[in-house]
C-alpha cells in the first residue's frame, strides 16, 4: 500500500510537467503578439513593448518556461493584468469557494445517490426503483439553471426558507482563515455564521449536485444489480447474515468501484467551476473568477485558473486511485 | 433406528417467469437421517439445485417461490423440537441457516467475498450465531483452516481468497460451512470445478467430517462416482421429480428406472473397451415444456403408450426403495422385483 502510494505520487511528476506546458503554451499559441492581443488594436508600441517586457514576452522561449515553472515551484502564479495583484493571493477565495460548494454538492449526491441506487437494486422493479429512477432520469437531463431559477422562486421568493444568492451576509461578514466560511466559522466559534453559511450553501448545492446525484444513483443501482447476482452473496445469505450486512457491507463494498470513479469524474468537473449555478446564485467561484479573466483578457489570470482547475482534478484522481487499491485487494500496480 | 433430520415432503418450487410459470421442483419428497449421505443425482437442469435453495431459504424470490409442501427440520441436539422451514420466520431461518443448515456451492473461484480475508468470512458466520470474543473467533478460524488441512493456517488467515487456489477455496468454503458444527451440510457439486486429485482430496475431507463430526450430508451431483464413494442412499431426480429412490448399492448395481439406468451406461468402464460411450438420447427437457405423460418419455429406450398419458406414480419396488416408472405396475399394483 505504502509503496503503491509512493509509485502512484512519482507518476505524477509527468502529469504535472505536461500541465505546466500547456498552460504555458496558451499564452504562445494566441496568433500574432500577445502583447497586442491583450492591450488591443490601438495600443502604442510603447505600451507593446512595456508589456512585453513585464511579461518577460522578449526572452527566449525555453528562458520563459523555466522562469514560469520556477515561479510555480515558489507558488507565483504571476500578476493579474486586471488588478494588477498577485494571482496566487486572488485566486484563493475563488477556488475556496468552490470547493465548499463543491463538496457539499457531492456530499448531498453522494449521500441520496448511493442509497437511492442501492435501495433500488435491493427491491428491484419495487414502485421505489421505477420512482428513483424515473427521478433520476430527470434529474440528468434537467437543465440547471432551470432548476436553479425554479428553487430560487419556490425556497428564495416564495417561501422565503432559504437565501438566493452569495455566500453570507455582507453586513457581517466571516472572519476568514481558510475563506472555506464553514469552517473559518467553527474556528471563530460562531455558530450563527455556521448556520448562515450552510442556508447559503444549500440551494447552489442542490442545484449543482443533482445532476451528478442522478448519475451516481444510476451507477450505483446497476453495479449492486450484478454484486447481488453473484455466487458470493449467496454464500454470506447461506451464512445467515442479516440482510444489513449482505446489502451494505459485502454488496455496496463490492459494487463501490464503479461508483468511486463517477464520484471522481464528477468532483473533477464541479470544481473546474460550475460558471451557470456560480453565476445563477452570484457565487464567487473559481468558474465566475475565469470567465470574467476571459472577459477582460486577462491571459494570466486565466492561464493559472485552467492550471489550478487541471491540478485539481489531478488530485483528485490521485485520490480516487489510491481508494481503489485499499478496498480492492487485487487492485496492485 | 435413526431419525430422519431432515424431512422433505411434496416440495413445490415454482418460477414465475414471462413465459409463465415453471415448476423447478415438482413435488419432490425425500428424507435425510441423522450422520447419513444422501446423493442427490441428475442430469444439470433436473430441478437437484432449486431443490438445495429451496431447503436454505435462498431460493430468489422474484422469480422463484415455493409453492407447496414442507421442509421439516428436526434439531437433534436440544429440544427434539421440529420445524417446518417453510413456514418459519425469516428471522429463525437466518438462524438456522450457516449454524445448523449450511451449504456449500460449486463454484470456489466465486464464492468467496474478493474484498475480505479469508478469517473474517470465517468469523463473520461464528459471530453470526454465537456470542463470541474477537481474539476467540479468530483462534477458532484457525483451528478451522487446519481441520480442512490447509497448511500455514496463521498467514491464510489473513489472506484474500485471489491468493488461494481453488481447492483451497472450497476447502475454505468447508470451514465456513463447518464453523458452527451445523447437523446438515448441503453440498452442491463441491467438485465439479475441480482437479480430479483435488476433488479426491475434497471429498475424502468431507468423508472425515461426516464420520467424525455426525453431520449429515446432502450430496448434490450428477457424478455416479461421488455417489460410490460417498453417499448411502441415493435420490434420482429427473425433470423436476423423483424418479427412483434407494440406497447405494441397489442403485448402482440394479437401476431399475429406465433414466437411471442410462445414467449407469454412461459411464465409462475400466475393463471393456467401447468404440462410443453410450449417452442418452436427447437433452433434458425444459422445465414446464411437458405436460403431459412421463417426462422422461421421450428419451426413454423403453417407452410405450402409456407413457405418453398418463404421469406414473412413485412405486414402492422393495424396502426403501421406489421406482417412477409403469414397467413396474401391473393393473395398478406396485410390482416387486
Amino acid at each position: 500500500m505504502i509503496a503503491y502510494t509512493i509509485r502512484r505520487l512519482l507518476m505524477l511528476i509527468p502529469v504535472l510537467v505536461g500541465m505546466s506546458i500547456v498552460t504555458f503554451a496558451i499564452i504562445h499559441f494566441i496568433p500574432g503578439n500577445p502583447a497586442r492581443i491583450i492591450l488591443g488594436d490601438q495600443a502604442t508600441a510603447t505600451a507593446i513593448a512595456n508589456l512585453e517586457e513585464q511579461l518577460g514576452l522578449n526572452r527566449p522561449f525555453y528562458v520563459q518556461y523555466f522562469s514560469y515553472v520556477f515561479d510555480l515551484l515558489k507558488g507565483d502564479l504571476g500578476t493579474s493584468l486586471r488588478t494588477n495583484r498577485a494571482i496566487s493571493t486572488e485566486i484563493w477565495p475563488h477556488l475556496a469557494a468552490t470547493i465548499e460548494l463543491t463538496m457539499f454538492a457531492m456530499i448531498f449526491a453522494i449521500i441520496v445517490g448511493v442509497n437511492a441506487g442501492i435501495i433500488s437494486a435491493w427491491k428491484q422493479n419495487s414502485w421505489f426503483d421505477y420512482l428513483s429512477m424515473i427521478i433520476a432520469l430527470i434529474g440528468v437531463s434537467m437543465p440547471i439553471f432551470w432548476l436553479g431559477l425554479m428553487q430560487q422562486w419556490i425556497f428564495a421568493q416564495e417561501l422565503g426558507w432559504l437565501p438566493a444568492f452569495g455566500r453570507g451576509n455582507p453586513r457581517d461578514p466571516v472572519e476568514t482563515t481558510t475563506h472555506l466560511y464553514i469552517i473559518d466559522s467553527i474556528i471563530n466559534g460562531r455558530t450563527d455564521q455556521l448556520w448562515t453559511s450552510f442556508k447559503h450553501l444549500v440551494l447552489p448545492g442542490i442545484a449543482l449536485g443533482t445532476i451528478p446525484m442522478a448519475i451516481i444513483a444510476r451507477m450505483t443501482r446497476s453495479s449492486m444489480l450484478e454484486v447481488l447476482r453473484s455466487d458470493y452473496i449467496r454464500t454470506i445469505e447461506a451464512k445467515g447474515s442479516r440482510p444489513l450486512s449482505v446489502i451494505y457491507r459485502h454488496g455496496f463494498k463490492n459494487a463501490v468501484i464503479p461508483v468511486l470513479t463517477v464520484v471522481g469524474l464528477q468532483t473533477g468537473t464541479l470544481l473546474g467551476g460550475a460558471i451557470l449555478t456560480e453565476t445563477i446564485f452570484s457565487w464567487p467561484g473559481i468558474g465566475r473568477y475565469v470567465y470574467e479573466a476571459i472577459g477582460t483578457r486577462d491571459y494570466p489570470v486565466i492561464q493559472s485558473g485552467i492550471l489550478v482547475i487541471a491540478f485539481m482534478f489531478v488530485i483528485i484522481n490521485l485520490i480516487v486511485d489510491l481508494l481503489y487499491s485499499y478496498i480492492d485487494p487485487r487492485i496492485k500496480y | 433406528m435413526k431419525k430422519p433430520v431432515l424431512e422433505v415432503n411434496h416440495l413445490k418450487t415454482h418460477f414465475f417467469t414471462d413465459r409463465g410459470e415453471i415448476p423447478a421442483v415438482d413435488d419432490v419428497s425425500f428424507y435425510i437421517n441423522e450422520g447419513e449421505v444422501l446423493g442427490i443425482v441428475g442430469e444439470s437442469g433436473c430441478g437437484k439445485s432449486v431443490t438445495s435453495l429451496s431447503v436454505m431459504g435462498l431460493v430468489p424470490n422474484p422469480p422463484g417461490k415455493i409453492v407447496g409442501g414442507e421442509i421439516l427440520f428436526r434439531q437433534l441436539s436440544g429440544n427434539n423440537n421440529e420445524e417446518d422451514l417453510v413456514k418459519v420466520s425469516k428471522k429463525r431461518m437466518r438462524q438456522i441457516r450457516g449454524n445448523q443448515i449450511a451449504m456449500i456451492f460449486q463454484e470456489p473461484m466465486t464464492s468467496l467475498d474478493p474484498l475480505f480475508t479469508i478469517g473474517f468470512q470465517i468469523i463473520e458466520v461464528i459471530k453470526n450465531h454465537q456470542r463470541i470474543s474477537k481474539k476467540a473467533a479468530r483462534t477458532k478460524a484457525i483451528d478451522l483452516i487446519k481441520l480442512v488441512g490447509i497448511p500455514r493456517a496463521e498467514e491464510i488467515v489473513d489472506e484474500y481468497p485471489h491468493q488461494l487456489s481453488g481447492g483451497m477455496r472450497q476447502r475454505v468454503m468447508i470451514a465456513i460451512a463447518m464453523a458452527c458444527d451445523p447437523e446438515v451440510l448441503i453440498a452442491d457439486e463441491p467438485t465439479t470445478a475441480l482437479d480430479v486429485t483435488i476433488q479426491a482430496q475434497i471429498l475424502e475431507l468431507m468423508k472425515k467430517l461426516n464420520r467424525e463430526k455426525g453431520t449429515a450430508i446432502m450430496m448434490i451431483t450428477h457424478d455416479l462416482g461421488v455417489v460410490a464413494e460417498m453417499c448411502d442412499r441415493v435420490v434420482v431426480m429427473y425433470a423436476g421429480k423423483v424418479v427412483e429412490e434407494g440406497d447405494v448399492r441397489t442403485i448402482l448395481k440394479s437401476p431399475q428406472h429406465p433414466y437411471t439406468q442410462g445414467l449407469i451406461r454412461s459411464l465409462p468402464k475400466m475393463h471393456e473397451r467401447e468404440s462410443r460411450l453410450y449417452s442418452i438420447p436427447g437433452n433434458v427437457p425444459k422445465p414446464g415444456s411437458i405436460t403431459e405423460g412421463c417426462r422422461f418419455a421421450a428419451r426413454c429406450d423403453q417407452v410405450f403408450d402409456r407413457c405418453y398419458k398418463e404421469d406414473p406414480e412413485l412405486l414402492t419396488l422393495n424396502e426403501g426403495h421406489t421406482c417412477r416408472c409403469f414397467l413396474y405396475q401391473k393393473e395398478g399394483e406396485a410390482l416387486h422385483v
